[in-house]
């Protein structure tokens, strides 16, 4: 075979291949929102993560805003640690409120930041002091049981 | 007849038959290894084995990426709607494709066009002595026909899986959004959520890059290996393509369990 037309072939062959990655990665994948920006991280301590996984989301009033990196358990205060990568282009104030919340009613649980009014921002590394821990679904389920059958005693 | 001294006779031959051709697969690996220097210096043979093994198999594995994604749109979609989450068709598309399906089918397809063919080639050298011709001659078969087949194969193996979940990705588009009719902005949307880049594509391209090296080493193994018959060829592709299938279903058990553990 001529060498022009096979060089053809294969830079066609290999530039087709290089595309469908190019396409798996920034239209199927995530690389071009949230990995080519830089990024800062902030930690939370919760009494409960219910069933939060490592990568899963951050969100703000909706947005991603970062993603969970790392859960740890400490020891000296039986809390959960959780530290999280946010994107570089946001920043939030002192008194952010960090909550677990879930995605519908059996979908994956994520952290809300509810921004509050300080003027301070939150820095790299910084803790968020105001948290609300997960709602585990047996808990609720059994108070109102109570509270129902305390109520009912009440009216005999 | 069934004396029971004989059967395990019989059995320590084959196992040490086994154990002695694994041996001469790995001193074979390293020796192409050693000899793939000049497979990259003269660049247009591994260029012509990208093209016969690369180019060759753009049609079917574009074809069979199309169909799996055509399939896992329809079925993805009927098993979803129970549920009541179609947008998450694209997510379903996405991954399975970028971490299994893509790597392991476009392997199972490249080991049967292209490594037949290789083992083929390679083995009929073989039976009419032209590897020994050449040898004669002072060249290097090992250097001169095996690596640059070798190299072809682990060159070409990634882009092809790449081309298949690509291909499957739309053939699931396709079908999910065009035919049946789910919001095209949730099953681009909800998929990127979801396909995290090193986590799903990165390690599928890793697996694809492991399954060409296996896929290309059984395929010129065999055919170096071969009898030099007719017959001794006709089964050494035989064998490439039952080896090939076997290991790479078996590797990418042990490489999902690596990747995939969870969070």
């Amino acid at each position: 075979m001529n060498r022009t037309v096979l060089d053809l072939w294969v830079g066609f062959f290999v530039a087709i291949g290089l595309a469908a990655l190019l396409f798996l990665s920034m239209k199927v994948g995530n690389l071009s929102s949230s990995h080519l920006s830089e990024s800062y991280v902030l930690k939370a301590k919760f009494d409960n993560i219910g069933g939060l996984k490592v990568r899963g989301p951050v969100k703000s009033a909706g947005v991603v805003v970062g993603r969970i990196a790392e859960i740890q358990f400490d020891t000296t205060t039986y809390e959960a640690v959780v530290s999280m990568t946010i994107d570089g282009r946001y920043r939030f104030p002192k008194d952010t409120f960090a909550s677990i919340n879930t995605a519908g009613l059996l979908g994956e649980q994520y952290i809300g930041f509810d921004a509050g009014g300080d003027e301070k921002m939150l820095a790299a590394g910084d803790t968020i002091a105001k948290t609300q821990s997960a709602i585990v679904l047996e808990k609720l389920i059994s108070q109102f049981l109570f509270s129902k059958a305390a109520d009912g005693q009440d009216k005999k | 007849m069934a004396n029971p001294v004989s059967v395990i006779r019989k059995l320590g031959h084959v196992a040490v038959e086994r154990i002695w051709r694994l041996g001469f697969a790995s001193r074979f690996f390293w020796a192409v290894l050693m000899h793939s220097g000049s497979s990259f210096k003269r660049l247009p043979l591994t260029l012509r084995e990208i093209y016969f093994s690369g180019v060759l198999s753009l049609l079917i594995i574009m074809v069979s990426g199309l169909f799996v994604g055509l399939v896992l749109g329809l079925q993805g979609y009927e098993i979803l709607q129970r549920f009541g989450s179609t947008e998450a068709l694209g997510t379903l598309v996405a991954l399975s494709l970028t971490r299994e399906l893509g790597p392991v089918l476009a392997a199972i397809f490249f080991a049967s066009r292209a490594g037949s063919s290789v083992t083929a080639e390679i083995g009929l050298m073989k039976a009419t002595e032209q590897l020994k011709a050449m040898d004669m001659m002072a060249v290097n078969p090992i250097a001169r026909v095996v690596a640059p087949r070798f190299w072809g194969g682990v060159i070409s193996m990634p882009l092809l899986a790449a081309i298949f979940s690509a291909m499957g990705v739309l053939g699931g588009w396709l079908i999910g959004v065009v035919v049946i009719g789910v919001d095209d902005g949730s099953y681009w949307s909800q998929m990127q959520a979801s396909v995290d880049f090193r986590y799903d594509v990165w390690n599928g391209v890793v697996k694809s890059f492991v399954f060409g090296i296996a896929v290309s080493l059984i395929a010129v193994f065999e055919g170096y290996d071969s009898v030099p018959t007719a017959e001794g060829v006709s089964r050494a592709i035989t064998r490439t393509v039952v080896t090939s299938v076997l290991t790479v279903l078996a590797l990418d058990f042990v490489l999902t369990s690596f990747m995939f553990r969870g969070a």
